[in-house]
C-alpha cells in the first residue's frame, strides 16, 4: 500500500512540475514561431526532409524566426506532434509529407488562429491551411526525355518507393518524357513498397537491367540508394531525385530531378509573417518558377560545392565532369527546348496522381 | 501461359538465394534457441543492429570482413541481454524481445546521428566482394548461410550436444534430472541465434549494399521466424521455407503479372505460414517447453 501511495505522489508531482513548466514558458508576442513536423524517414534522407530543414534554417537566419521541430518515429506520432505546436500557440505549423494528410485535416480546424502549411499535399475547404505542392511530373518529364536520349538499348527503368498518388506523379512524368522522345521505348517500372529498403531497390534495379534498361530513375527515398548501388555494379546509369544526388555515386548518376522544397518552405514562412500566405488555397511549384527542374547537364558548379564540403574528392568530381561532357552535354539544348515547350504549354503532361497509372 | 513459364526459370531460383540469405541465417538461429525452449522474436532487432555494426566496422577499418565480425559481435551483445534477462533472470521472453526490437531501432538511429550526423542513411563503407556462380552475383555470406544448413542439422540431430538441446526444449526437468544444465544450454543457444541474426544484418548492409539505412531490416527478422515455423523448427525445413519466401520475392520483382499486384505475391508466404500453423499442411508442433523459463526443482 505504502509503495502505491509513494508512486502516486511521485507521478502527481511530475505532472504538477510539467504543468508549471508549461505555464512558465514565456510567450513572446514579437517573435514569429514556426513548428515543423517532418515526415517518416526523418532528417538525413538527403531528400525532402533535409530540404525542408534547409528552408527553415534559412528563415531562422534571414527572418529571425524561432522554431520547434519534431522527427516522428512513426505515423502515430504525427497527431500529437502537430497538436503540440498548435496548442502551444505557434504562429505557423509546417507539416512535411503526404502521410500527414488526415492529421492536418483533423487538427487544423481546431486551431483557426494557427497558419498551417502542408508540403506535398493539396487541401481544399480548410481556411487556415495552404498546400505546397510540386509539379513533379514536369521535372520528371525532363529526366524521362533525357533518359530516352541517353539510352543505347532503347529501354529505361523506373523504381518507385510506395505505389501512391505522389510517386505515380513522378513515374507518369518520366514515362511520358521518355515516350515523347521515342514512342516505342521499352519502360521497366516497379515499386518497392518501401522508402527504406535499399536491398529490394537493388534487386529491382538489377531486374530492370537484366531486361535491358541502361538508365534508371528512382523516386524511392533511401530505397533508391540501392538502385544506385546496382547501377554502379553493372556499370550503367541512374537519375537522382529531389536534391542533387549526382555526387553520391560519382560517374553513374547523370542528372537529378530537383524539387525545391527549401524554397517553398522559406517562401511560405516569409508570406505567413507578412500575412500573405494564401490560406485555403494551394501553391503549385513547377518548371516555370523553378519549383521543379533538372540539374545542370553541362557544368559541375553545384557538384563543386560537394567537393568543397569534402563529400567527394577531386577524382570523383572529375568523374562527374567527364560523365556530363560525354553523356548529357550533347542533349542539353534539346532538353532546354523541351523545358521551354512545357513552360509555354506546348507540351501537356498528364498528372498520374489524378489520371491513374497509364503504362 | 508465358507468365507461368516465367515463374519457373533457373535465374529466378538463383536470385531467390540472395533474398533468402538473411532469412536462412536468422531462421537457423531461431531453430537453435527455440529448440532449446526460448522464443526469440528479437531476431529483427539483432539483425538491424548487426547491419549497423557491419557498416561501422567496415568503415572504420576499411575491411568488410572486420565489419562481418562486428555484426556478429553486435548480434551477440543483444543476445546477451536477452539471455541474461530471460534465461538467468527468467523474465518474460516476448516482452523483453519486443523491448530489444524497439531498442535496436532507436539505438541505430541514435548512433547514425552521433557518429555520422545523419538520421537516415550512413556514409558508404567497403562492401564484401561478390562472387559469380552460374552467372549470378552472390556475396560470401550467402555461401556461408547455405553451408551452415547441414552443419546446424548435424549439430542438432547427430551430436549429443544437439540431443541435449532438443531434450531441454521438450522436457527441461527431465533433462535436468539427467544432469544437464538447462539454463547454460539455453544461454548458449540464445547467443548462437544472436550471432547468426547479426551476420544476417551484415548481408543486408555490406553484403548486398554498402551503407546502413534506418529500419533497413524491414521485418526480415519476423519473416525468418515465419520461415522457421513453416519449416517446423527443423534446419532443413527452415532453409526450404526461407528459399520459398525468397522465391516469392523474386517472382514479385521479376515476373509481371498483369492483374495481380506485387504486394499480393509477396503476401503468399505468410498466407502459407498461417495455413501451416492452422494445421492444414501437416502439423507444426513447437517444442513443448517453449517460452517457459526453467526454474530448477519445480514442475
Amino acid at each position: 500500500m505504502r509503495t502505491k501511495v509513494i508512486s502516486l505522489i511521485v507521478v502527481f508531482s511530475f505532472l504538477v512540475v510539467g504543468a508549471l513548466a508549461g505555464f512558465a514558458q514565456p510567450v513572446e508576442a514579437d517573435t514569429f514561431r514556426v513548428g515543423i513536423v517532418y515526415s517518416e524517414g526523418g532528417l538525413g534522407d538527403l531528400s525532402f526532409n533535409d530540404l525542408a530543414q534547409a528552408g527553415l534554417m534559412r528563415a531562422v537566419d534571414e527572418l529571425g524566426i524561432e522554431y520547434g521541430a519534431i522527427e516522428p518515429d512513426s505515423p502515430a506520432d504525427f497527431n500529437p506532434a502537430l497538436r503540440r505546436f498548435a496548442e502551444r500557440g505557434f504562429d505557423m505549423v509546417i507539416a512535411v509529407g503526404f502521410l500527414q494528410a488526415e492529421e492536418v485535416i483533423e487538427i487544423a480546424p481546431e486551431y483557426p488562429n494557427v497558419q498551417f502549411a502542408h508540403i506535398d499535399q493539396a487541401h481544399e475547404d480548410l481556411d487556415n491551411v495552404t498546400g505546397l505542392i510540386f509539379a513533379e511530373h514536369e521535372g520528371s518529364f525532363l529526366v524521362g526525355a533525357l533518359a530516352a536520349l541517353v539510352s543505347e538499348t532503347g529501354t529505361v527503368g523506373f523504381v518507385g518507393g510506395i505505389d501512391s498518388p505522389l510517386i505515380n506523379r513522378f513515374e507518369g512524368g518520366f514515362v511520358q518524357g521518355a515516350r515523347y522522345i521515342d514512342e516505342d521505348i521499352q519502360i521497366e517500372s516497379a515499386y518497392a513498397d518501401s522508402f527504406n529498403d535499399p536491398s529490394r531497390g537493388r534487386e529491382i534495379a538489377l531486374s530492370h537491367m537484366d531486361n535491358g534498361a541502361d538508365v534508371i530513375y528512382h523516386a524511392a527515398g533511401a530505397t533508391g540508394t540501392g538502385v544506385f548501388e546496382a547501377v554502379e555494379e553493372e556499370d550503367q546509369l541512374a537519375i537522382g531525385v529531389d536534391t542533387n544526388q549526382n555526387h553520391l555515386y560519382p560517374g553513374h548518376i547523370i542528372a537529378s530531378m530537383l524539387k525545391v522544397v527549401d524554397v517553398a518552405v522559406f517562401t511560405a514562412i516569409e508570406d505567413a509573417m507578412a500575412g500573405e500566405l494564401p490560406l485555403g488555397e494551394n501553391v503549385v511549384y513547377g518548371l516555370a518558377d523553378g519549383g521543379t527542374g533538372i540539374t545542370s547537364l553541362t557544368d559541375v558548379d553545384e557538384e563543386q560545392l560537394a567537393y568543397e564540403e569534402g563529400l567527394i574528392d577531386e577524382d570523383e568530381l572529375e568523374k562527374i565532369r567527364e560523365l556530363k561532357d560525354r553523356v548529357t552535354a550533347p542533349h542539353a539544348e534539346r532538353i532546354e527546348e523541351i523545358k521551354q515547350m512545357i513552360i509555354d504549354g506546348e507540351i501537356e503532361i498528364d498528372d498520374w496522381s489524378e489520371t491513374g497509372r497509364q503504362l | 501461359m508465358e507468365t507461368i513459364a516465367q515463374m519457373f526459370t533457373l535465374p529466378l531460383l538463383l536470385i531467390s538465394f540472395r533474398y533468402a540469405t538473411p532469412l536462412i541465417l536468422a531462421a537457423l538461429g531461431g531453430v537453435f534457441n527455440e529448440r532449446s525452449g526460448v522464443i526469440n522474436i528479437a531476431l529483427e532487432g539483432m539483425m538491424l543492429f548487426g547491419a549497423f555494426a557491419a557498416v561501422y566496422g567496415s568503415g572504420v577499418t576499411g575491411n568488410p570482413w572486420i565489419g562481418v565480425l562486428y555484426s556478429i559481435g553486435a548480434g551477440l551483445a543483444f543476445a546477451l541481454i536477452l539471455a541474461i534477462v530471460c534465461v538467468t533472470f527468467k523474465a518474460d521472453q516476448i516482452v523483453v524481445a519486443t523491448g530489444i526490437n524497439i531498442f535496436a531501432s532507436g539505438l541505430t538511429i541514435y548512433f547514425l546521428q552521433v557518429l555520422y550526423g545523419v538520421a537516415g542513411t550512413s556514409p558508404r563503407a567497403p562492401r564484401l566482394p561478390s562472387i559469380r556462380i552460374l552467372g549470378m552475383r552472390y556475396n560470401p555470406i550467402t555461401l556461408i548461410a547455405v553451408a551452415l544448413v547441414p552443419i546446424v542439422w548435424f549439430i542438432l540431430f547427430k551430436t549429443p550436444w544437439g540431443l541435449r538441446i532438443r531434450s531441454i526444449g521438450e522436457h527441461p526437468s527431465a533433462a535436468d534430472t539427467l544432469g544437464i544444465n538447462v539454463n547454460r544450454y539455453r544461454f548458449i543457444c540464445v547467443l548462437i541465434s544472436g550471432a547468426l541474426a547479426g551476420l544476417a544484418g551484415a548481408h543486408l548492409s555490406i553484403g548486398e549494399f554498402s551503407a546502413f539505412v534506418r529500419e533497413m531490416s524491414q521485418g526480415r527478422g519476423f519473416i525468418a521466424l515465419a520461415a522457421m515455423i513453416f519449416g517446423k523448427w527443423h534446419p532443413v525445413g527452415a532453409f526450404g521455407a526461407a528459399l520459398l519466401f525468397g522465391y516469392a520475392e523474386a517472382i514479385s520483382i521479376r515476373v509481371d503479372f498483369a492483374f495481380i499486384p506485387s504486394e499480393l505475391i509477396r503476401a503468399i508466404p505468410y498466407v502459407l505460414t498461417i495455413i501451416v500453423l492452422a494445421g492444414f499442411i501437416g502439423k507444426a508442433i513447437p517444442p513443448k517447453a517453449i517460452g517457459k523459463p526453467y526454474f530448477k526443482g519445480e514442475d
